[in-house]
């Protein structure tokens, strides 16, 4: 890199960086602070004289202990992850199946097939959910976890198929060739041979697809009703909000917890999550 | 008997015309190599016989079996690519076990053949490891080795040595002759190298644009090239061609132009009969023109011009101006040449080659 | 020469394994993928438009109506403000998404220590669900209590509390800033890898031919990084014009209905009044436009590829 300066070096990269930082970060910490801040530090205005936004002495389980007690956030989880597992892996396993006929195999309409999968990337699921929430009752899934595992794949697959086929595209021909040489059919040539050299965008598309399945809001809110069958984020919205009053202890409580275990999945495979996100740009 | 037969076998891409009409008859045992310029058919040839590409016209035998159908897994072929196609998450013993796993031998089996080839190619210590860890001709051994295990009838090789350095290439030239000459299976060599295709092949088949352009043993297409562009492809510093007028004067052939005048020695004077009067393409190779001596008639003489002195060593090579052509000799080492000297030079009347001016073809 | 053998020529007849032939091992790949595609995009997709031109309620199955509902929106005015509200949110998004997050895309450039945990953080608002993450925004917008208030207050830049979600004209930008700051990261890591594929080579070249940084951006960088960036720019328009979440979580649509998008009016009027025609008929009517910006972008990429 082009050097400069000592202070043009602050000035220029590093305070812009932490300012960055904070902005980013701040929302998260101020999560955190507010679950643990007992009620009576916690509804000060922010003109009164003791208003202490950055820390507070007296840090107490109370929220948590009114989330998990007051409410079925333990369920919500539960339904979360199950939900988000279980639909992550028929779209891996879709994608993964698609991306390889989409990148590999020659067959007719193939063209159309992968921008037919393309376009519906593009419908997004504020323009579906309305007649889709008409077929989930027809079908008899209302208000059941199904609901909700039949329909994300619907976002998910068309993003781990294009992740998919890039990371297809970049094994050479040959490795496959030579396998089918060496006696493997078509199909034990993907399973020994391409799905295993293809492991890091199988990490990249699934923790791409796992963190999407949480993410999900409209889907939820719209295709369950009973409390026991909620995700998390639905089941925050309804059950923590009585009218106008926000409890805003529990919520904050509500949204640290549910954040935790996306972020601590995420962690563990940021460097395949980022190379998903890239892969997916590069094109 | 693993002898390989390709008859008339066309291959077509849409309106491309990849190969035309080839046909070749593979003996058991036999090196062949099929060489020619990128884009000529070697390749595709070499992978309709292996089943990777269909076959739009013709015949492939390997053996007594028409393979045309069969898919790769089932002709009782192995092949070894250019860049070595290793599988990366296997460990070598992996890679060479694989396609005896894929047919089910049984492990004693399989750890007997591979140690055998291992033992082969020297490559004992390197069982245990991943390709990654391997340099370029421990990996090309691997690929090697991964085709020997499996005592196929054929053996196809897809410019093996291209992605080597060039004492590396010298060296595993020698191993692959070797290899050939300890296990006998018939093998089908394709290359771009005139070199590789001259040391290694028992036959050689030249093919240019998709046609078959000559076949036969190295030393057949060295001395009598059945047109111009394989004797400029075989041989290195290529021949050097001049346009000659042919006339007849004093009861002789002459070939002439602004540079020269040679006489058609007496050997192929009959066949030139045929071109006097007429425009015709002189061949002759750099190492067949030396320095003029009182012993050479003068029917075999020229001028020249220096341009270019390039010192090898073993050999001096010219470039030199012979009227308005430009044409490569190669002298004896011991000449001192200096740019812009006339230097006279001579030619070996034996080892003059014409060609058709227009169909390019021997005469 | 070529004698052709005399022993009996064998032609095999091939067992015909159904899954060599790669068309059929294609269809057999593909086919969970299409079913569930057809069954819960496509099949929907249609039914929607049959919806939109019904008029439908909860309960209570509708006759053709034609174009109706959609002459009933377009001269509802809170539609229209809607309309108008989803092409000025995904507008000023986008512009400063892409700004702040080429920024921070440069910054990240270099090495420095830390890098890798700094780009792990940085990605944290993509990756916590909005709900979330919206509900500190929330929290954090709150009239009375609100952090931010507390700080301008002792920066001595206000004196009185700016209600941030309650008031009209504030609503629309504090759904602006949560928005910015959930995309940031997502413009930021992708450019970040777009500007990593610009070999420094380049830099170096022009940098030694006299060109000064910003010149060198101008001229060099942004001319490089525009396929990445247009890609980066569709996907987030699509989803931007799309939004749901983070305006029912903040405002619901409101004060007064000046944050309406179309997602939250088409919830509201479909789902929670019930008139589902309507609510399909809003949907809908966010195709044209997505269907658009699909089509220019995809021949700009095209366009650019093949310079």
């Amino acid at each position: 890199m082009i050097e400069g300066a000592l202070w043009r070096k602050w000035v220029y990269f590093y305070v812009p960086l932490i300012l960055f930082l904070i902005f980013l970060l701040f929302p998260f910490y101020w999560m955190m602070i507010t679950t643990f801040r007992p009620d009576g530090e916690l509804y000060r205005p922010w003109n009164a004289w003791n208003y202490t936004p950055f820390w507070t002495w007296n840090p107490t389980w109370a929220h948590i202990e009114y989330l998990f007690r007051e409410t079925i956030f333990g369920t919500w989880l539960w339904n979360t992850m199950f939900i988000a597992t279980i639909s992550t892996m028929i779209s891996l396993v879709c994608g993964v199946f698609a991306g390889y006929a989409l990148s590999r195999l020659k067959f007719p309409f193939a063209g159309g097939l992968g921008t037919g999968i393309f376009v519906t990337y593009l419908v997004p699921q504020t323009l579906l959910f309305i007649p889709l929430a008409d077929i989930i009752r027809d079908y008899r899934l209302g208000d059941t976890p199904w609901a909700l595992i039949l329909t994300y794949p619907t976002f998910l697959i068309p993003f781990c198929t294009w992740l998919m086929m890039g990371y297809f595209k970049a094994i050479p021909k040959e490795l496959e060739e030579c396998a089918r040489i060496d006696g493997a059919s078509r199909w034990k040539a993907m399973i020994y041979i391409i799905l295993p050299v293809a492991v890091p965008g199988i990490l990249s598309a699934g923790i791409f697809a796992f963190t999407l399945s949480w993410n999900v809001f409209i889907y939820a809110l719209v295709f369950l009703s009973s409390p026991q069958e909620k995700t998390v984020p639905v089941g925050v919205v309804s059950e923590l909000i009585r009218g106008d009053v926000f409890f805003w202890g529990p919520l904050m409580a509500g949204a640290l917890l549910g954040s935790i275990p996306v972020a601590v999945v995420y962690s563990f495979f940021v460097e395949h999550y980022v190379s998903g996100l890239t892969g997916s740009v590069k094109g | 008997m693993a002898q390989v037969s390709i008859r008339q076998v066309n291959k077509k891409y849409d309106d491309f015309h990849a190969v035309k009409d080839v046909n070749l008859e593979i003996h058991d045992k036999e090196f062949l190599v099929l060489v020619g310029p990128s884009g000529c058919g070697k390749t595709t040839t070499l992978r309709m016989v292996a089943g990777l590409e269909s076959i739009t016209s013709g015949e492939i035998l390997i053996g007594n079996t028409v393979v045309n159908e069969l898919p790769p897994m089932d002709r009782d072929i192995a092949m070894v690519f250019q860049n070595y196609a290793l599988y990366p998450h296997m460990s070598v013993f992996d890679n060479m076990a694989f396609g005896l796993k894929m047919r089910k031998f049984d492990k004693a089996e399989i750890a007997q053949r591979v140690k055998d080839a291992a033992d082969i190619l020297g490559i004992e210590q390197l069982l245990a490891r991943k390709p990654r860890q391997l340099s370029g001709g421990q990996r090309q051994r691997v690929a090697l080795g991964r085709a020997i295990v499996r005592h196929p009838q054929v053996f196809l090789f897809d410019e093996p040595l291209s992605n080597l350095d060039a004492k590396l290439r010298v060296q595993m030239r020698v191993e692959l002759k070797k290899l050939h000459n300890r296990l006998g299976t018939t093998a089908i060599y394709v290359t771009h190298d005139q070199v590789e295709a001259m040391t290694l092949g028992d036959r050689v088949v030249v093919m240019k644009d998709g046609w078959v352009q000559q076949v036969g043993d190295p030393l057949e297409l060295y001395n009598a090239p059945a047109n111009r562009f394989v004797a400029g492809f075989i041989g290195s510093p290529a021949m050097n061609f001049a346009a000659v007028a042919v006339s007849e004067r004093d009861g002789a052939l002459w070939a002439e132009n602004s540079g020269m005048r040679i006489k058609v020695p007496a050997a192929i004077a009959a066949r030139m009969n045929s071109h006097r009067g007429r425009n015709a393409t002189l061949g002759i190779r750099p190492e067949d023109i030396h320095l003029a001596t009182p012993a050479d008639p003068s029917d075999v003489c020229f001028d020249a011009v220096v341009e270019v002195v390039e010192q090898l060593g073993s050999e001096v090579l010219l470039d030199i101006k012979v009227g308005s052509d430009t044409m490569a000799a190669a002298v004896e080492p011991t000449l001192r040449a200096k740019i812009q000297e006339q230097l006279r030079l001579a030619l070996n009347p034996a080892r003059l080659h014409f060609f058709d001016a227009e169909t390019e073809t021997a005469i | 020469m070529a004698t052709y053998a005399t022993t009996a020529v064998v032609t095999p007849r091939p067992r015909y394994r159904v899954l060599e032939d790669e068309r059929w091992l294609a269809m057999a790949l593909l086919l969970p993928t299409i079913v569930l595609l057809a069954m819960f995009i496509a099949y929907p997709f249609v039914k929607g438009i049959l919806l939109s031109v019904t008029n439908t309620r909860v309960g209570v199955p509708g006759e053709f109506v034609g174009l109706a509902n959609f002459y009933k929106i377009w001269n509802d005015s809170i539609f229209r403000s809607a309309v108008y509200n989803t092409f000025v949110y995904t507008g000023v998004t986008t512009v400063f998404k892409l700004g702040l997050g080429l920024w921070l895309a440069l910054l990240l450039n270099r090495n420095f220590r830390g890098k890798t945990f700094t780009r792990a953080f940085i990605l944290l608002p993509f990756i916590i669900p909005t709900v979330l993450s919206t509900f500190a925004w929330k929290w954090m917008f709150d009239p009375t209590f609100s952090v931010l208030n507390w700080m301008f207050w002792k920066l001595g830049l206000i004196s009185s509390r700016i209600n941030w979600l309650g008031d009209p004209d504030l609503a629309m930008l504090s759904v602006i800033i949560v928005n910015i700051w959930r995309g940031v990261p997502f413009f930021a890591i992708s450019l970040l890898a777009g500007l990593q594929t610009i070999n420094p080579d380049l830099h170096e070249a022009a940098a030694i031919d006299g060109a000064p940084p910003l010149k060198r951006f101008i001229y060099i960088t942004w001319p490089l990084l525009l396929p990445v960036t247009m890609v980066v720019v569709l996907f987030s328009v699509i989803q931007t014009f799309a939004d749901f979440q983070l305006v029912y979580v903040l405002t619901e649509g409101g004060p007064a209905n000046s944050t309406h998008l179309f997602a939250t009016y088409a919830y509201n009027l479909g789902i929670r009044t019930g008139l589902l025609s309507e609510g399909a008929a809003i949907s809908l009517a966010m195709f044209p436009v997505l269907f658009l910006v699909v089509i220019f972008q995809l021949l700009y990429i095209r366009r650019v590829e093949t310079r």
